[in-house]
């Protein structure tokens, strides 16, 4: 009962990191040998030299699935930034607006939220037809209403206090207010709904991707390669959409774990436990 | 009074909010670079100049846009939806064939998820911090982890494909008449979509129940009912099923969007003709009209369920009955 | 005439320690409570006083087994010449040990009071409710309410009448007496006064002083988490010569009907 579950949250954080950011670099630095074309080791079942077998076209899963890997984080991450970014702007406009200002963003709130999310990437992507851009357009406006309604409750609450009016009394700009004063309080909330939000990015990317909305062949993310194995599955070839997806689902597990436990510390409450 | 006043004031402000998404979705319909006439066309290139032309007018293209709008409001009030190019059929025909299937696949997966989740999210608080806590929540941040395609798929690999127990997909058996389609068939074809829904939803309800629970599993009154010899199994049953049932609800009912989302995934996977898959196909086939439509739905449908919910709060809570 | 009262509980030697992190995940022990020795006789009422935050609930907590996870527990407590154990209080409460509790945040907002009242009774409930009910001066119709719809003073009736059942034997009251008007408050008392004479025995915990001198047998003084003096009522006089410890005296002196003395206090927790 007295070890120090503090120490071990720290220290799975550190950990995870660790894990994730060696895949990340991996994913920059491996050659794309084994991803040129070699019909003679088409379609293989996993072994040591293929730890995930290869496709249709002989091409290594495991490299592969590791640089696409690499596409749907870059992705994920511009999307979670975007969304994190306009939550952040809204959100402290919202907090120290006039009331007007502050209904009006709530209600944008809430019409944002009115369209479930998949649907909403949908239409986005589809309007502003498909591709990088209508993936990341689209996660970044789905995501910003849950982190906004956050950052806009911090500011409406530590806007009375005293060391906000002391400022305005000696003159200071609002401005300087956010720089100084909000921003420091706000940050740790904010990094933890980006580091929540980014699996989230990831997930709806790969999704969408799947669906045929999202990343061409050209830009061969998870998303991608799923959608490509799903011909393969009825006859048999199983390894091309297992290994790629449960890859995925680790590291978006490992992020989601990290924010938790990010969350779980910054949290004065939980923080004692 | 109080109750209907604060009713009413919601349900005027979610039709603001369903008349602000029409507003957002025609705006970005309108600003697409995807042409309505060459998509409905297709490939078409034997179209002249003049009938282009006169196509133009016929849709009111060549109207200002608030007009456009407006027009386009009218017909959907009056439960014109337009015209589907893929299907040659109304939008509002195609809704409705497809309305049942999606209910069929998402209503009980809303149930089962609620109920299972509320279960496992009870068990996760009332056994906080052991073992069984510790796999119950694992699991939750497991699945909420995995993207609900890949799991359509993975229970497509095992069942279908592997122990050949389940068919590959669609919602009825293929070559059979519509007539001779029994009820047994039709379960029979739903139940990995089924699966698949329900077992992500069952993540987000064990959280939130879990979460729920454990505040009032540390509350004063339960302490106090500890102190009065009530035990475990008396005090969940008592006080805490009652205080966190209403928040659990209300979630549940919020859920109701999220759901669709995931319908459209699980229905791409398997193959099931519902509004999920339809909304897929009218995307990548440009349909616009139908595309609009099925968002539209979606929204009535998230709409619907946070009044649920709302409707729910002020009915059940004494506390907000009296205010 | 019994001049010997049958001692109930006993407290040898309690202390209480909490862990806390403090810069990082370096963590602090803070001990509210050490070596506390205290007794509570059948048939009286014995008053503990203390200032806020000297540890008088987590006393009561102590007894009753609700401490915070992160506590720890040291030293021996006698329930009627027995060890009380967990296990023990997990059986005795409810049933020969009663909680009176501060606030009335301790009733389930979301249930009518006759039902809280009835919980965890045998037999008719109903019928048994309904008598408590009465006996505390309340109707059927304010059974039927719930928390919110009470005044404050009814809703400590309903406090007592959800815990103080036939067969109890010890009764604890933590701070039964802040904020209520003086009808309420005279009605507390005499509750507690009598359920004392009725052969219960009651602890009160309280910083109200001269509530405690009221009603009280025994008074016991804790500050910084120890018991310093435990003296009978009637040494609580004139200009308190009969009392041993020095901040008794000053605690004595300074109530206003005395001669309101100011005295230095620092809480170190606080």
């Amino acid at each position: 009962m007295f070890n120090n579950h503090r120490k071990k949250l720290v220290f799975n954080i550190i950990g995870t990191a660790l894990i994730l950011g060696t895949l990340i670099v991996l994913g920059i630095f491996l050659s794309d040998e084994s991803l040129i074309s070699s019909f003679a080791n088409k379609n293989l079942t996993p072994s040591w030299q293929h730890p995930f077998g290869t496709d249709w076209m002989g091409r290594d899963m495991l490299v592969r699935t590791i640089k696409g890997l690499r596409i749907s984080l870059s992705v994920g991450f511009i999307g979670a930034f975007l969304g994190a970014g306009l939550a952040t702007i809204l959100g402290i406009i919202a907090g120290i607006g006039s009331n007007k200002v502050d209904e009006f963003i709530v209600w944008l709130v809430d019409l944002f939220m009115g369209l479930p999310h998949l649907i909403f990437i949908i239409l986005i992507s589809f309007m502003v037809g498909g591709g990088v851009k209508g993936v990341v357009l689209g996660v970044g406006l789905t995501h910003w209403p849950i982190l906004t309604r956050l950052v806009r409750n911090e500011v409406r609450n530590i806007r009375h206090s005293e060391y906000i009016a002391i400022s305005r009394n000696l003159g200071k700009s609002n401005f300087f207010i956010v720089r100084k004063h909000l921003l420091p309080h706000l940050l740790p909330q904010i990094i933890v709904g980006f580091l929540l939000l980014f699996p989230h990015a990831i997930i709806h990317e790969a999704a969408i991707t799947f669906l045929g909305f999202g990343l061409s062949v050209q830009t061969p993310s998870i998303g991608l390669i799923l959608s490509e194995a799903v011909k393969y599955i009825s006859i048999g070839k199983w390894w091309l959409a297992v290994f790629p997806g449960l890859l995925l689902v680790i590291v978006i597990k490992s992020f989601d774990d990290i924010g938790e436990e990010c969350r779980i510390l910054a949290n004065p409450f939980s923080a004692n436990e | 009074m109080n109750k209907i006043h604060f009713m009413f004031c919601k349900l005027c402000r979610g039709i603001t909010l369903l008349l602000g998404l029409s507003i957002l979705t025609f705006t970005l319909m309108y600003n697409s670079p995807i042409d309505p006439i060459t998509a409905y066309i297709g490939g078409d290139v034997s179209i002249t100049l003049e009938q282009r032309e006169a196509l133009y007018e016929q849709w009111g293209l060549n109207q200002p846009p608030h007009v456009q709008y407006l027009h386009w409001l009218e017909n959907i009030v009056q439960g014109d939806m337009g015209y589907s190019k893929i299907h040659r059929k109304p939008v509002s025909a195609i809704i409705g064939e497809r309305f049942m299937a999606s209910i069929l696949l998402m209503g009980p997966a809303w149930v089962l998820s609620g109920c299972i989740g509320f279960f496992l999210g009870t068990l996760a608080a009332v056994k906080q911090g052991g073992w069984v806590d510790k796999m119950i929540t694992w699991f939750a941040y497991l699945q909420a982890s995995v993207p609900t395609f890949w799991l359509g798929l993975m229970l497509l690999i095992v069942f279908s494909v592997w122990l050949r127990w389940l068919p590959i997909g669609i919602s009825v058996p293929i070559g059979v008449a519509a007539e001779e389609v029994t009820m047994a068939d039709r379960l029979y074809h739903l139940i990995l979509p089924l699966a698949t829904l329900s077992i992500i939803g069952i993540a987000n309800t064990t959280m939130h129940t879990r979460e729920k629970m454990q505040e009032v599993l540390s509350s004063e009154y339960v302490l106090f009912a500890k102190t009065r010899g009530e035990s475990t199994w008396q005090i969940v049953k008592n006080h805490g099923l009652r205080n966190s049932l209403l928040p659990v609800i209300t979630l549940q009912f919020a859920y109701f969007g999220e759901l669709f989302g995931g319908s459209v995934l699980a229905e791409q996977v398997f193959s099931y003709p519902g509004l999920g898959s339809t909304l897929t196909e009218a995307g990548l086939k440009s349909d616009m009209p139908l595309l609009m439509g099925i968002v539209l739905i979606s929204a009535v449908f998230v709409f619907s369920g946070n009044m649920f919910g709302d409707i729910i709060n002020i009915l059940v809570n004494p506390r907000l009955q009296e205010e | 005439m019994n001049t010997k009262k049958k001692e109930i509980l006993h407290v040898e030697g309690l202390s209480i320690s909490f862990r806390q992190y403090t810069h990082g995940w370096q963590q602090r022990t803070i001990t509210p409570i050490k070596a506390l020795n205290i007794n509570v006789r059948a048939g009286e009422v014995h008053a503990v006083i203390g200032a806020s935050g000297s540890g008088k609930s987590l006393l009561a907590h102590a007894i009753l087994g609700i401490l915070p996870a992160n506590s720890q527990c040291n030293g021996y407590i006698f329930y009627k010449g027995q060890l009380l154990t967990e296990q023990r209080k997990e059986t005795l409460r409810g049933r020969k040990i009663a909680f009176v509790p501060q606030s009335v945040n301790y009733l389930d907002p979301l249930m009518k009071v006759g039902r809280q009242i009835s919980l965890g009774l045998n037999g008719n409930k109903k019928l048994q409710a309904n008598k408590l009910l009465k006996a505390y001066g309340l109707t059927k119709i304010d059974g039927q309410k719930y928390p919110y719809e009470l005044s404050g003073g009814m809703l400590r009736r309903v406090l007592f009448a959800t815990s103080v059942r036939e067969g109890i034997e010890l009764i604890i009251a933590d701070e039964p007496t802040p904020g209520i008007h003086q009808e309420a408050l005279q009605a507390v008392l005499k509750e507690l006064r009598l359920l004392a004479d009725n052969g219960a025995a009651v602890m009160m915990i309280t910083h109200d002083i001269k509530s405690a001198l009221t009603i009280g047998d025994r008074v016991t003084v804790m500050r910084e988490g120890t018991a310093i003096e435990t003296s009978s009522v009637s040494a609580f006089s004139g200009e308190g010569n009969k009392l041993q410890h020095p901040y008794t005296k000053m605690l004595w002196l300074s109530i206003p009907e005395n001669q309101f003395i100011n005295c230095q206090e620092d809480q170190p927790w606080l």
